[in-house]
């Protein structure tokens, strides 16, 4: 029982932190960036390959991962995205799932196409049991760690879009780019920033969930519906819907494979499905958000 | 729509006719090679065309006074792909062979096309019972799920584990193993208690692991694809279940030589049942071993490479029989009841369902000279595909 929730938790927050960069560049910047797992796909194999090929230690790897794929997120922001920012939605998912497309046949071409393994560390293998029977827990230490990772980044995240400077001068931009421009605001690059920031949390989501998620070409598609599910349950508008929206749909996907196997997978979208039809706009949404 | 099956009865119609027509002018034999060279499968793709070069390389390309060709063809596992590289490659290359298929669903959607033109299809890889029956033009060398499912029941119950879970891939071949595995334990005593499907694209294989370690079988039997073989392993002993008692065995898909070496420790112990393994004793294997890590940068050849191996080497000793004569039907008659020392071990093409009957290992993954192989400890004889047997 307490097992089941422990690891829909985990689970649940693996989500979160490979959601949170997309919820941020929707929800904020007004950008449909399907192509957010590419960025997340990127970490996984910055990981991967540091791991196997240098002997890189796998903590050192998830900044490395993060960095990177910041790096990447930049860089394609400047050249690729910018140009898009007022264009048509349709446009921009047109243009984000033609990059998944690219980045899906180049990892295929240069790195090859099966599943990446990778060692964890020893420390990170074990597991804890505590109580017995039906309340019995059992943690795993890796999930444990998943979720601390997780849990310092949305304090952080939550701090600084609300409470810091460049917060605030990203909610300006969003809300209206003329004006912040006309009060100083370097408003390209907030956004820079912005993008780079969320492609980087991605790809360190990526590289913490190559272990639990398996990590091959396929990866970006594979996830991307489990994304837009997260941001389209949690809203765009906050770091916490997004948070809740993650861990529920962990937790029910977890706990409906568990005592469900027949519909196994299938739990997540009914759920999905049915909090839509509740609340259309998501679950946490801003009062008079766009 | 009736547009396109005119077409389609046009392409069908040329199809039959130039085969017969053109085969005796050319004095190529060309071998048209169907594989997924890139995507999920594609360790598939380049262990069975390695291991096919591999072949020719040893045995020279010219047979019975025919020069040997063989063409490659990537489908990226979509069987309407395939389907459309058979039809092209029968109609404008005029192959006088077709083979390889990785899955079941291409090797399916290619069964009409080899049985309307005649041409003797070899599949090298794909395991689901039934793709013989799909057509009197297969000729099977990989082997069956049901093959290496029914070993390990009869293996287990005598080696005290009673009561099993199952868990599989929901598809084609994962049914096949569950099934098979399921009826064969009943038969010998022993029972089910819980049989999961995981989903084929299921990322996280956590709540099903915790749902077998609940139910406290003797044992977890697993049939997952290649490559996700490694992270089942892996979460089956980061939960505990070693601990508790509980054994892990399978098919060899799950300890697949390929990837056998970077599970790690974790797979050390682990009971599986197959038809090849890279450590297999025999004096052949050992050079087929070496040839094919010499040729491909220290690739590990595994049960798809011997697969591809077998398939050439039935192909060439068709055509030698047939002596370079005769179109499809000649050389299908040439590969039914051919007896032949594999790699693997001794091998059978059945006559009657073309299917593969060999031996299957029982194999426990140990550690030697620094890397994990599957070594055989015990062996069940001339294993014909039970999927038949009605």
């Amino acid at each position: 029982m307490l097992t089941i929730l422990f690891d829909g938790i985990a689970y649940g927050m693996l989500l979160f932190i490979l959601a949170v960069g997309l919820a941020v560049t929707m929800g904020l910047m007004n950008f449909i960036n399907l192509a957010h797992g590419a960025f997340a796909m990127a970490g996984g194999y910055i990981t991967v390959l540091l791991m196997q090929r240098f002997g890189v230690p796998f903590l050192l790897c998830l900044p490395l991962a993060f960095i990177g794929s910041a790096l990447l997120g930049g860089v394609l922001e400047r050249t690729l995205y910018r140009p898009l920012y007022h264009k048509p939605h349709l446009d921009q998912v047109l243009f984000s799932i033609g990059l998944v497309f690219m980045a899906v046949a180049s990892v295929d071409y240069f790195v090859g196409s099966t599943q990446q393994i990778i060692q964890l560390p020893e420390w990170l293998k074990g597991r804890t049991e505590l109580g017995s029977g039906a309340w019995m827990l059992g943690m795993g230490h890796y999930r444990l760690f998943i979720i601390a990772v997780c849990a310092a980044l949305t304090v952080g995240l939550q701090y600084v879009l609300g409470y810091t400077r460049f917060g605030s001068r990203l909610r300006a931009s969003v809300d209206d780019q003329r004006v912040a421009a006309g009060l100083g605001i370097n408003v390209n690059m907030v956004f820079l920033t912005t993008f780079a920031v969320g492609s980087g949390l991605a790809g360190l989501g990526g590289a913490l969930g190559a272990e639990v998620l398996g990590l091959d070409p396929s990866f970006p598609l594979k996830f991307m519906v489990y994304f837009l599910i997260v941001v389209a349950v949690g809203g765009t508008s906050s770091i916490t819907g997004p948070l809740l929206a993650a861990l529920l749909l962990g937790i029910a996907d977890v706990a409906g494979k568990y005592y469900i196997p027949k519909l196994g997978a299938f739990i997540v979208y009914s759920l999905m499905i049915a909090i839509l039809i509740w609340r259309p706009q998501g679950l946490f949404v801003r009062k008079g958000g766009k | 729509m009736q547009k396109r099956f005119f077409l389609h009865a046009i392409a069908l119609a040329t199809v039959a006719f130039t085969a017969t027509a053109t085969l005796a002018q050319d004095n190529t034999f060309k071998i048209g090679l169907i594989l997924p060279m890139t995507g999920q499968q594609a360790t598939t793709g380049r262990q069975i065309e390695a291991a096919a070069r591999l072949y020719m390389a040893q045995n020279g390309d010219t047979v019975a006074g025919k020069k040997i060709q063989l063409i490659v063809k990537d489908d990226t596992s979509l069987p309407d792909a395939t389907r459309r590289l058979a039809q092209e490659l029968v109609v404008n290359d005029k192959v006088n062979v077709l083979a390889g298929f990785g899955i079941t669903p291409s090797a399916l959607a290619t069964a009409p096309i080899a049985t309307q033109s005649k041409t003797p299809m070899v599949v090298m890889a794909a395991a689901t019972s039934s793709i013989t029956q799909a057509s009197p033009y297969i000729v099977r060398t990989s082997f069956t799920l049901p093959q290496a499912s029914v070993a390990l029941a009869d293996w287990a119950p005598k080696n005290g584990i009673k009561k099993v879970v199952t868990l599989v891939s929901d598809y084609g071949p994962g049914i096949d193993a569950e099934k098979y595995f399921k009826e064969r334990l009943i038969f010998n005593g022993g029972q089910v208690t819980e049989a999961l499907r995981v989903p084929l694209r299921g990322p996280d294989f956590a709540p099903f692991l915790q749902k077998v370690r609940d139910a406290k079988p003797d044992a977890l039997f697993v049939f997952v694809p290649s490559g996700a073989g490694a992270a089942v392993m892996k979460q089956f002993a980061e939960r505990g279940l070693d601990k508790a008692g509980i054994k892990l065995i399978g098919t060899g898909d799950v300890t697949d030589d390929d990837q056998l070496n970077d599970m790690g420790d974790v797979a050390v112990g682990v009971v599986t049942s197959h038809h090849y393994s890279a450590a297999h004793p025999s004096a052949m294997n050992k050079k087929f071993v070496e040839a094919f890590s010499k040729a491909n940068k220290g690739l590990r050849p595994n049960f798809m490479a011997v697969g591809g191996y077998d398939g050439m080497r039935v192909i060439y000793e068709a055509l030698k029989t047939s002596k370079g004569q005769g179109g499809g039907d000649a050389l299908l008659a040439g590969m039914k009841g051919q007896i032949f020392e594999s790699p693997r071990g001794k091998m059978f093409i059945d006559a009657q369902t073309r299917d593969v009957v060999q031996d299957i290992y029982l194999r426990k993954v140990e550690k030697k000279d620094g890397q994990l192989y599957n070594v055989e400890f015990d062996v069940i004889k001339d294993v014909k595909d039970p999927g038949k047997a009605k």
